[in-house]
């Protein structure tokens, strides 16, 4: 044990020097490269420690390969027979052991972490536990203490652990965060999945689901939205607001008779068959790609991005589950276009 | 009609060797289709749907049909020589092993003109490979072509066993034995215990798909996860059967090309048995996602982590085995220099992924894939290709160009790198695998650009090696039958190509090496452990062939047996299951006629063989 930990502590300048290259990878919201919480760090922390090693072992071979490669080229001249040499005993073993000893440096903190990582919060009562449904091909999130249900964007509040219950309605797919944790499969009932984790600084992170699940698989993404405990609890109170509807009563009527079939807002009961849209237009995104931006960098403002769904459902996201309001419910135009309107200014306060 | 009928297992080689290049060419081309969709953000060359389809069409067929059948090309054309046998134990089977496979690859590959390819991955995960989220004919294509397929390869690896285990010249104990029959003998066993599994797992899919049974589906009391368990206890030790081999080959070139026999050969054979061992210890470690719970992580992460001992000890006894020889580049030698580090950096991401709490980050993404890859590509094929430049003089008794070899290999490895070493980096990034394209601005498109670009490079080195077997075709056939020089095995010691009978006496081995030792002992051919005198061969025969056609028609029926054709006489026939029971009637049938018309074979008289 004593021994490991020498070995192990040998690496940690190199570690250090690896962790400081890798750490300029990607976006700080979705690398992996850029831990922004424990349980990713920890998964980080392991890949860096495999990757020195294992990069030790690769400039060994390099350079061994290196060698000999330059030094026992034939020469033209060269005529006699080469010694045969059978093998070398010492040698043999020194390649045993070594590739032993280095399984055992990186098996040692592997399987702390992985039973550090089981730990899950489901019964702790200072986490915030949120149930998480797969749908093809949207996320839904239940509050089970809050009586609260969102879809794409999860928020939770800055620090607290997160406890998650993961099952999927359909086939699986796989909750994935880069940036803040390490992903778990949502499987059917029956063989639920729980895990957790916690985001310490405020900030959106990108979500992604990492198993094939159907054409749009890809397409398949959620925001994770870390606020300060005030904001979030000012984000349960008005989501358990009354329901919002257009204010034009042909609209209304339209609206809840041709879209609350499937979705639900407000207090309405939630039947999940489609997500639940209380809110949307303070979203982070619409159907979890079209990323809402005023400045027009990344996306396009809600508005924009509600009437790009709208008018082309099966356009934005192949296969997916939603009637085209146009050509399946037989909306105008106009009424998208007053539906778009509604939604995007249904946001919370 | 010769090709068809043949039992000889030089002839078979080449039919798998052709078969292999086939599938691998459309392995290869929906790669292709797959790196230009994805050359940069939110393309649309393809579309969603189709990209699935491609990404498991590729993935199943590069396994299955693509480089399994070329293995089994060099498995068959170099095993019976390098131990100094006539022909394989059951020539008959052999030849119904490779139109089994044939037919199963074709079935397969019918699926893209006969109304959707299988679309649910190569792993065809329940419940998206059910008949409710993949409602074409798709993934039918896959469990029926695969258990046609799976039942040649499964011949074809006892006979390879039974081959090694009684055919051996006197002389070769199983210490003597050339190292790729060592990992061929070692490949076969593991076929032997891991196909069945897959078999299990692909009836019971088609039965839900086509019988409406409920084995995976949980609403019905099934287990979704239960397929994962099955396909990974197949599919782990699969991924060894593919790499055993090219140990095998490296194994024979790099001692060939320093002139010096192969450090640590009892390591070797010791290693390659305790992979092929731990390979069925590991499966879940393509699961630590599915929620396990952490004791099973714990073991399968550790278990995985020790293949890199015996994989170590391989490694370092090539280097070693070219310390202090004197190594040639030749092209065969190229690859196989090449293999070296190419494959250890697969062998490290492997490590890597094997600590659980890591994978949770690596799994499914890019990373992963750059790992397989380097490990199937930058190992695997890189031997196959060190193995057809090494042997191509002995199958067709030509020397491929030296030249275009050495082309291919440059442009072929360049290409390789450049594909997949950065896709090392974009799975780290938050790159997921299987998805049909991305959105802009997460730093992912210079990494794809790249990714794409190698990927042609690769293409290039393809159709520089195509070029040169056209081009070697032309030639007159006038290789010498120790082509390299210093040739250490049997199969060197014969003609290129070799007579239909092999060995006109059987050799007496006398060591390691064999025809090195005789050679360095002062003799230019083997010692006869016989004399001259008839040869047994065995007939020529269609009935392979109409069994494998019995069984695709029979597989044809049963997977349209419910649909509803609109013709009545098409309806009829199918879904009575009378298409199944003509293709049965056709396979029983040989069978049957195969058992009762006894066929002695013929021979080959001493006078014929001495007067060629
Ligand atoms: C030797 C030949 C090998 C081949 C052909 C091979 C091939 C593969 C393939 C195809 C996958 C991807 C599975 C999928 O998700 O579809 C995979 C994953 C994996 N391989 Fe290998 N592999 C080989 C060697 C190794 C070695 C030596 C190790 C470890 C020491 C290893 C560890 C892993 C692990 C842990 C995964 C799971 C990663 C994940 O799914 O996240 N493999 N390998
Ligand atoms: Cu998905």
């Amino acid at each position: 044990m004593m021994k490991t930990w020498q070995a192990g502590k040998r690496l940690l300048p190199m570690t250090a020097a690896l962790g400081l290259i890798l750490a300029g990878c990607g976006r700080e919201d979705l690398s992996v490269l850029r831990p922004q919480g424990p349980a990713a760090e920890s998964s980080f922390d392991l890949m860096k420690l495999s990757i020195t090693i294992m990069i030790v072992v690769l400039l060994i071979v390099f350079s061994i390969a290196a060698y000999v490669l330059v030094r026992f080229r034939r020469k033209p001249d060269q005529r006699e027979i080469p010694e045969q040499v059978e093998g070398s005993f010492k040698l043999e073993v020194l390649w045993t052991v070594i590739p032993l000893i280095l399984v055992v440096v990186l098996a040692v903190p592997t399987v702390k972490a992985v039973f550090a990582a089981g730990n899950d919060h489901s019964n702790d009562k200072n986490a915030i536990k949120v149930k998480v449904t797969g749908h093809q091909y949207w996320w839904e999130f239940q509050y089970t203490d809050y009586g609260v249900t969102t879809a794409q964007d999860l928020v939770i509040p800055a620090g607290k652990d997160i406890a998650f219950e993961l099952s999927t309605k359909d086939v699986l797919h796989s909750f994935w965060v880069p940036s803040l944790s390490g992903k778990m499969d949502t499987n059917p009932d029956g063989t639920t999945n729980r895990f957790s984790f916690s985001a310490p600084n405020e900030g959106v992170y990108r979500g992604k689901c990492a198993e094939l699940c159907g054409p749009s698989h890809g397409f398949m993404e959620f925001k994770v939205k870390s606020v300060s405990e005030a904001e979030f609890e000012k984000w349960v109170k008005s989501m358990k607001s009354p329901a919002v509807l257009p204010e034009d009563p042909a609209l209304a009527e339209t609206f809840k008779s041709q879209c609350l079939t499937c979705h639900a807002v407000g207090d309405m009961p939630d039947l999940s068959s489609a997500p639940n849209l209380t809110g949307i237009g303070s979203r982070e995104s619409v159907a979890g790609i079209l990323l809402n931006d005023d400045t027009g960098v990344d996306g396009e403002p809600v508005l924009e991005n509600l009437k790009t769904w709208l008018h082309d459902t099966p356009g934005v996201k192949p296969g997916n589950k939603m009637p085209d309001p146009k050509k399946d419910m037989g909306l105008s135009d106009e009424e998208i276009d007053g539906i778009a309107e509604f939604l995007a200014g249904y946001t919370l306060d | 009609m010769d090709w068809i009928t043949t039992v000889d297992h030089k002839k078979i080689a080449i039919l798998y060797l052709w078969a292999g290049g086939l599938f691998f060419g459309i392995g290869g081309l929906e790669a292709i289709l797959i790196r230009i969709q994805l050359i940069k953000p939110m393309n649309t060359f393809l579309d969603a749907q189709t990209f699935n389809e491609l990404i498991t069409m590729h993935g199943t067929t590069m396994i299955f049909l693509g480089v399994m059948p070329v293995i089994f090309a060099l498995m068959n054309a170099v095993i019976p020589l390098q131990i100094g046998a006539r022909d394989v134990a059951f020539p008959f089977l052999n030849a119904l092993g490779f139109w089994t496979f044939l037919f199963g690859g074709v079935l397969l590959n019918l699926s893209w003109i006969m109304g959707g390819a299988p679309d649910a991955g190569w792993t065809s995960y329940t419940p998206l490979s059910t008949i409710e989220y993949s409602g074409t004919h798709g993934v039918d294509f896959y469990t029926i072509g695969l258990q046609i397929a799976g039942l040649g390869t499964l011949i074809g690896g006892i006979n390879f066993l039974a081959t090694i285990i009684t055919m051996r010249a006197p002389g070769m104990s199983f210490m003597r034995m050339p190292m790729f029959v060592w990992a061929s003998f070692i490949t076969s066993a593991i076929i032997l215990f891991a196909f069945p599994a897959i078999t299990v797992g692909l009836v019971l899919l088609t039965f839900d798909r086509i019988l409406g049974a409920n084995f995976f589906d949980t609403s019905a009391g099934g287990n979704s996860v239960l397929w994962q368990h099955i396909f990974w206890i197949f599919g782990h030790p699969e991924v060894y059967i593919l790499i055993l081999p090219a140990f095998g080959i490296i194994s024979e070139v790099i001692p060939t090309f320093a002139r010096k026999r192969l450090f640590g050969y009892s390591s070797m054979v010791f290693a390659t048995i305790l992979i092929a061992f731990l390979g069925f210890m590991v499966w879940a470690h393509h699961m630590f996602t599915t929620g396990l719970g952490p004791v099973a992580n714990a073991l399968f992460s550790v278990s995985t982590m020790l293949i890199a001992v015996p994989t170590g000890i391989k490694i370092f006894n090539w280097l070693f085995t070219m310390w202090g020889g004197q190594v040639r580049f030749t092209s065969p030698n190229l690859f196989a220099v090449g293999f070296i580090p190419t494959f250890t950096m697969g062998g490290v991401t492997g490590v890597m992924l094997a600590s659980a709490p890591a994978d949770f980050q690596f799994h499914d993404t890019y990373f992963v894939v750059a790992h397989f890859h380097y490990v199937i590509v930058g190992g695997l094929v890189l031997g196959l290709f060190a193995g057809l430049h090494y042997w191509w003089p002995k199958m067709f008794g030509r020397m491929l160009s030296e030249t275009l070899g050495k082309w291919t290999f440059w442009t072929f490895i360049i290409g390789f790198h450049l594909t997949f070493f950065v896709q090392h980096f974009l799975g780290l990034m938050g790159m997921q695998r299987r998805v049909f394209t991305y959105l802009p601005n997460q730093q992912f498109d210079l990494l794809n650009l790249i990714s794409t670009v190698g990927a042609g490079l690769m293409g290039v080195g393809m159709l520089i090696f195509l070029t040169n077997i056209f081009l070697t075709s032309r030639k007159p056939a006038d290789a010498p039958d120790d082509p390299w020089e210093d040739g250490r095995t049997l199969e060197w010691a014969i003609p290129s190509p070799p007579p239909e009978y092999n060995f006109k006496q059987t050799p007496l081995v006398r060591g390691l090496d064999a025809f090195w030792k005789e050679k360095t002992s002062g003799h230019k051919t083997m010692t006869p452990a016989e004399p001259v005198g008839p040869i047994h061969m065995p007939s020529a025969t269609i009935l392979p062939f109409l069994m494998s056609v019995g069984i695709f028609i029979a597989g044809l029926g049963f997977m349209f047996s419910r649909d509803d054709f609109g013709n009545a006489f098409m309806g009829f026939m199918f879904n009575h299951y009378l298409v199944t029971a003509i293709g049965l009637v056709i396979t029983f049938g040989s069978m049957l006629l195969r058992s009762l018309y006894d066929d002695h074979g013929w021979h080959i008289e001493p006078e014929e063989l001495e007067g060629r």
